[in-house]
C-alpha cells in the first residue's frame, strides 16, 4: 500500500526528560516519577486538577500527549477528529500490583474504586480523549517490544478509510520506576518544516530519539 | 480497491459447553451459566458465570496431555484447537489476541513472578503453543477488547500486511475483579437483568472465544459472514460512566454504517452490550434511539453468560453469528419489563426471522465504544 | 465535632488527590459535589472506602451517599451518629 502520510510533531519523555519534536524541553534530576511528572506539569503550565487523580501510566500518556497537543489542539470547545493508538508492554501491571496489595490482606480489605478503574491501559487514552475532546476511533495494544510495522499500517488504515483526520500514535510504557513515553501525530499533509515521511524507517529513528537529531 | 474481509469459523469455551453447537441448543432452551457461588474475598455470596473446572480439564485432558497451564490457558487452548487443525498458519497469519486482566489471578500467588501476569507473556505462551510465526498482537481495550479484536482484524488485513487472522479472547472470574466491580458498586445482588425495569447491576462470568479471520475468497464456507464496517470511538466523557447521550456508540454506529455504505433498515439484529447497569442500558437505548434503530430486535447476552469482559464482545458475535445461520432470535435473558427512558425492541421471543445484516456493539471503562456490522453470504 | 470536621478535611484532600487545596479552603457546609470541590462519581465511590475503613461505617446503597457526602457538615453529622470506630 503506497500511501504518503506525515509525521508532524513528537513527543519523547525518559530518563527524567522531555524531547519536543526532538528538542530538550526539559530535564530534572534525581528525582522518582512522581516527582518528576509533578515538575513536567508544573513547567509547561498545565492546569488540569484531575492529572493529579491519575495513576502513573496514565499521568505519563497524558503528559506526552497534552505536550504534544498544545501546538495542535487549539480549543476543547471544538471537536477534534484525532484518533489515539497507544501500545505499551506492561498494561497496567504497575496498578494491578498497587490494586493487589489492597485485597490481599483479609483484615486489611479496602479495594479502591480510585484505583481499580486504572487496572485497564486503555483508560489514559480515554484521560487524553477527555482533555482534549477527542471524540474519535482509540486503541490500545500490547506488544513486548514497540511495534513500529503495525503502528505504521494501523494508523495508515484509519486516515484512508477515512475515519480519523489525524492520528495520535505511541508507545507508552510504565512499570515502576521504569517508563519510556514516545508519541507522535500522524496526519495526510505535511504540515510543518519539522514534518518527516510516515514510514518504518522514520518510526524508528523516532523511537529511539534520534529522529529530529540525526 | 479495498479487499472484503471474512469470518469463516468460529468456537468457544463457556459454562453452557466448549462448542459453539452446545451453547447455540442451551441458548435456545434459556439455560444460563449463571449460578450462586460462595466465598471469594470479603464477598460470601456472589452469583458468576464459571466454568466448572473438572469438566475443563477432563475435555482439555483429550486434546493435551501437558497440563502445566492456568484455567484461562486451557479455555484458549480448547476454542483455538478445532480452528488451527481446519486453517493453515503462515507469515502472513495475524494471531490476535484479546483479554482485560489475562491471567491476572497468577498475582495472588506470592511465589510467582509478576512478570507471569504480563498480557504479553500469557499471549506469547498461548501463540508457541499454536506456533504462530509473527508476533501476538494484544488488543486491551476494556469491555470492548473482544469485537475491537474483530475490526483489528480486518483492518490489518485490509492494510495487506496480513491474509488472515486468529482471534481469541479470553477472560476469567477472579477475586480481583469480583472485588473491583463490587467496589464500584456495580455488582447485581442476582442474575443480572439487562434492560429490565428492576436491574441492579453486573453479574461476572468467564469464557473464551476465537474465530478465523480470512480475505481469501476461496476459503469461504456456507454461512461465512463479511465484516462490512466497523468505528471505535470514544466518548471523551468520563474514564468510568457512560456518556448520558450515547456519544461515543452512536458515533462508532454511523462509522460502521457509512463505511458499509449500508441502509439502517437493512440491519435484522443488533446483538448489543447490555451490562445492566442503570446507566449503561439507559446509555444504549439513547444511541440506539438518535440511529433510528429503536425498532430493531435487541438482545444482551449477559442473562447467559454475564459480563465476561473482554472475551464477551467476540462471544457475542459468534453467537449472534450462530443466530443468523439458523435465522432465528436470541432471548434477552433477565428482561421482563422495559427499564430504560426511550423505547428499545428488546427481544423476548425465539423468533424465526430473516437476517442477512446484524450489528454487534460493546462498550467500556475508558469511554471507549465499538461497533461492527456483519453481512451474511450465501 | 470541630476536631472530627479538620479530620476529614485532611482525610479528603489526601484521599481524593486534591491538589492545591488546603484545609484552610474547605468551608464546613461547602458542596462537595458539582461546582463545589468538583468531586465526581469515583469519589463519591472512594468517600465510602473511607466511611469503612476509618469509622467502620459500611454503606450498601450509593443512593444514601448523595445526602450524607453534601458537605463536611453532613458528613460529619452522619460518621458521629454512626461510626463504630
Amino acid at each position: 500500500m503506497e500511501f504518503n502520510n506525515y509525521i508532524s510533531e513528537s513527543c519523547v519523555i525518559e530518563d527524567n526528560a522531555v524531547f519536543l519534536s526532538g528538542e530538550n524541553s526539559f530535564i530534572l534530576d534525581d528525582a522518582n516519577f512522581s516527582e518528576f511528572s509533578k515538575a513536567v506539569y508544573k513547567k509547561f503550565e498545565i492546569e488540569y486538577p484531575k492529572f493529579f487523580k491519575m495513576d502513573n501510566l496514565s499521568k505519563l500518556a497524558f503528559l506526552s500527549a497534552e505536550l504534544l497537543l498544545k501546538e495542535v489542539v487549539q480549543s476543547n470547545e471544538q471537536e477534534n477528529d484525532i484518533a489515539v493508538v497507544f501500545a505499551n508492554r506492561s498494561s497496567s501491571l504497575d496498578t494491578d500490583v498497587k490494586y493487589q496489595e489492597s485485597i490481599a490482606s483479609k483484615d486489611n480489605y479496602f479495594p479502591s474504586p480510585a484505583v481499580f478503574v486504572y487496572t485497564l491501559p486503555n483508560i489514559c487514552i480515554g484521560e487524553i480523549s477527555i482533555k482534549n475532546n477527542l471524540k474519535s476511533e482509540n486503541a490500545f495494544f500490547v506488544f513486548e517490544e514497540f511495534p513500529a510495522e503495525f503502528m505504521m499500517h494501523y494508523a495508515n488504515n484509519l486516515l484512508e478509510s477515512e475515519k480519523a483526520e489525524k492520528v495520535l500514535c505511541g508507545w507508552t510504557e510504565l512499570y515502576k520506576e521504569n517508563y519510556r513515553a514516545v508519541v507522535y501525530l500522524v496526519e495526510k499533509t505535511s504540515s510543518n518544516s519539522f514534518s518527516k515521511e510516515h514510514n518504518i524507517e522514520t518510526i524508528k529513528q523516532l523511537y529511539t530519539n534520534t529522529l529530529w537529531t540525526l | 480497491m479495498k479487499k472484503n474481509v471474512y469470518i469463516t469459523a468460529s468456537s468457544c469455551v463457556t459454562p453452557l459447553g466448549f462448542d459453539v453447537a452446545s451453547n447455540w441448543d442451551a441458548l435456545q432452551n434459556n439455560l444460563s451459566g449463571i449460578k450462586k457461588h460462595q466465598n471469594i474475598g470479603q464477598l460470601e455470596s456472589f452469583y458468576a458465570s464459571i466454568v466448572d473446572s473438572n469438566k475443563l480439564d477432563l475435555a482439555f485432558s483429550k486434546v493435551e496431555s501437558n497440563h502445566h497451564f492456568t484455567k484461562l490457558e486451557k479455555m484458549m487452548i480448547l476454542a483455538l484447537k478445532p480452528l488451527v487443525e481446519e486453517n493453515k498458519i503462515s507469515k502472513k497469519t495475524a494471531f490476535i489476541f484479546s483479554t482485560t486482566k489475562g491471567n491476572i489471578s497468577l498475582l495472588e500467588d506470592k511465589k510467582v513472578s509478576v512478570e507471569n501476569a504480563q498480557l504479553a507473556a500469557l499471549a506469547k505462551k498461548i501463540s508457541a503453543y499454536f506456533g504462530f510465526e509473527v508476533e501476538p498482537i494484544v488488543v486491551s481495550n476494556a469491555c470492548v477488547s473482544g469485537i475491537l479484536a474483530v475490526s483489528v482484524a480486518k483492518r490489518m488485513i485490509e492494510t495487506g500486511l496480513y491474509e488472515n487472522a486468529f482471534v481469541v479472547a479470553g477472560d476469567e472470574v477472579s477475586e480481583f475483579v469480583l472485588s473491583g466491580f463490587n467496589s464500584f458498586q456495580a455488582m447485581s445482588a442476582e442474575p443480572c437483568k439487562p434492560y429490565d425495569a428492576n436491574r441492579t447491576g453486573v453479574t461476572l462470568g468467564e469464557a473464551v472465544a476465537a474465530v478465523y479471520i480470512t480475505a481469501n475468497e476461496d476459503e469461504l464456507k456456507s454461512n461465512s459472514f463479511r465484516i462490512i464496517g466497523d468505528g471505535a470511538v470514544n466518548d471523551a466523557n468520563h474514564i468510568s460512566g457512560p456518556s448520558r447521550t450515547g456519544e461515543g456508540l452512536f458515533r462508532s454506529i454511523e462509522s460502521a454504517f457509512k463505511e458499509a455504505k449500508l441502509e439502517k433498515n437493512k440491519v435484522k439484529y443488533i446483538s448489543a452490550h447490555g451490562t445492566a447497569t442503570l446507566y449503561n442500558d439507559e446509555m444504549e437505548a439513547i444511541a440506539f434511539n438518535r440511529l433510528g434503530l429503536q425498532n430493531v430486535p435487541v438482545n444482551s447476552l449477559k442473562g447467559y453468560y454475564g459480563h465476561t469482559l473482554g472475551a464477551s464482545g467476540l462471544l457475542e458475535t459468534v453467537m449472534a453469528m450462530e443466530s443468523a445461520k439458523q435465522n432465528r432470535l436470541i432471548v434477552s435473558k433477565g428482561y421482563s419489563d422495559l427499564g430504560v427512558s426511550q423505547e428499545i425492541n428488546v427481544i423476548t421471543d425465539n423468533d424465526v426471522i430473516e437476517m442477512d445484516y446484524f450489528l454487534k456493539t460493546a462498550s467500556g471503562f475508558g469511554g471507549c465504544n465499538t461497533a461492527v456490522l456483519f453481512e451474511k453470504v450465501s | 465535632m470541630d476536631a472530627l470536621k479538620q479530620e476529614l478535611k485532611s482525610k479528603i484532600i489526601e484521599v481524593l488527590n486534591l491538589e492545591d487545596i488546603a484545609v484552610e479552603d474547605i468551608n464546613d457546609n461547602d458542596a462537595l459535589f458539582g461546582d463545589g470541590l468538583g468531586l465526581d462519581s469515583i469519589d463519591a465511590l472512594e468517600l465510602i472506602v473511607l466511611l469503612d475503613k476509618d469509622y467502620g461505617i459500611k454503606l450498601t446503597d450509593p443512593k444514601e451517599g448523595k445526602n450524607i457526602f453534601q458537605s463536611i457538615d453532613t458528613m460529619a453529622a452522619y460518621i458521629t451518629a454512626n461510626r463504630t470506630k
